[in-house]
C-alpha cells in the first residue's frame, strides 16, 4: 500500500476490492473503473476444484509498471493499481484487481479493457488448474 | 560464456529444475541460445518454439545478441488474469 499514483502488487493474501479501489481515490476524479477476475469453475467443460498461480515475480512487476505508465499515457488515467494474487485460489476468489480513476467516465472502459487485455498478453504468471478427476496441468496461453 | 537459464511452469516441470546452465561460444545471440537448449534438453523444442525470452525481465527476439551475467529466462505464453 502507498500513496503512489502508479501501484503494482503480488500478494498471496485475498484481495479485497473495497480496498483496492480506495487506493485510487482521488477528489480531482469522476470515475474509478474496477475490474476483478475470479477463479471460474470449470474449464472447456471440464470441472475445476483450484487454482495455483506462480510469477516470475521480478519481470511481473516490471510489465505491470509498464502497463501501469501505458495507461496514463494512452488514457486520463490519474491513478491506478494492478494487482495479482499468486498461490493456491479457491473457485470465485479473486485472482487479479485493477482499479482506475479518471476524471470523467467516457475513457474508463476503454481504459480498463487495455489494462486487462495487455496484462493478458505479456505479464509472465501461470496458472495450474486442478481438476475434479485428480488431474492438474498448467495453462498456456489464454 | 556460461550463462544460466530460468524456466516456469510447464518448462520447469518438464525438466525437473528451475534453472538450467549452458555452455555458448562467442557472442551468441537469443536464437542460438534457443538451439542450444533444445538440442541439450529434446522434450524442450516444441514448448521453447511456442515461448518468449526474456533477457534482463524483458522480452527480446531472436537476434538480440547476449551478454554474459544477463538474467536469461524462457517465457511460456501466459496465463495470468
Amino acid at each position: 500500500m502507498g500513496t503512489e499514483a502508479l501501484q503494482v502488487e503480488l500478494t498471496r493474501e485475498p484481495i479485497d476490492p473495497r480496498a483496492l479501489a480506495e487506493r485510487v481515490a482521488d477528489g480531482a476524479t469522476g470515475a474509478t473503473a474496477i475490474f476483478l477476475g475470479t477463479v471460474r469453475e470449470s474449464h472447456h467443460g471440464r470441472g475445476v476444484l483450484r487454482l495455483d498461480y506462480e510469477a516470475y515475480a521480478e519481470m511481473a512487476l516490471r510489465e505491470m509498471r509498464k502497463i501501469a505508465e501505458e495507461l496514463r499515457e494512452k488514457f486520463p488515467v490519474r491513478r491506478a493499481a494492478i494487482i495479482h494474487r499468486l498461490g493456491t485460489l479457491e473457485i470465485g476468489e479473486v485472482s487479479i484487481g485493477i482499479a482506475l480513476s479518471l476524471p470523467h467516465r467516457a475513457d474508463s472502459f476503454a481504459a480498463l479493457k487495455h489494462a486487462i487485455d495487455t496484462f493478458k498478453e505479456r505479464v509472465p504468471i501461470w496458472k495450474r488448474e486442478h481438476f475434479a478427476d485428480g488431474e492438474s496441468e498448467w495453462v498456456e496461453g489464454s | 560464456m556460461d550463462l544460466e537459464v530460468l524456466l516456469f511452469a510447464s518448462l520447469r516441470d518438464r525438466v525437473g529444475r528451475s534453472s538450467l546452465r549452458l555452455r555458448l561460444e562467442g557472442e551468441p545471440t537469443v536464437a542460438a541460445l534457443r538451439r542450444a537448449l533444445s538440442s541439450a534438453h529434446p522434450g524442450l523444442a516444441a514448448p521453447l518454439a511456442a515461448s518468449r525470452i526474456a533477457v534482463d525481465q524483458e522480452f527480446r527476439s531472436d537476434d538480440h545478441v547476449l551478454r554474459a551475467g544477463a538474467e536469461i529466462a524462457v517465457i511460456p505464453p501466459v496465463s495470468g488474469g
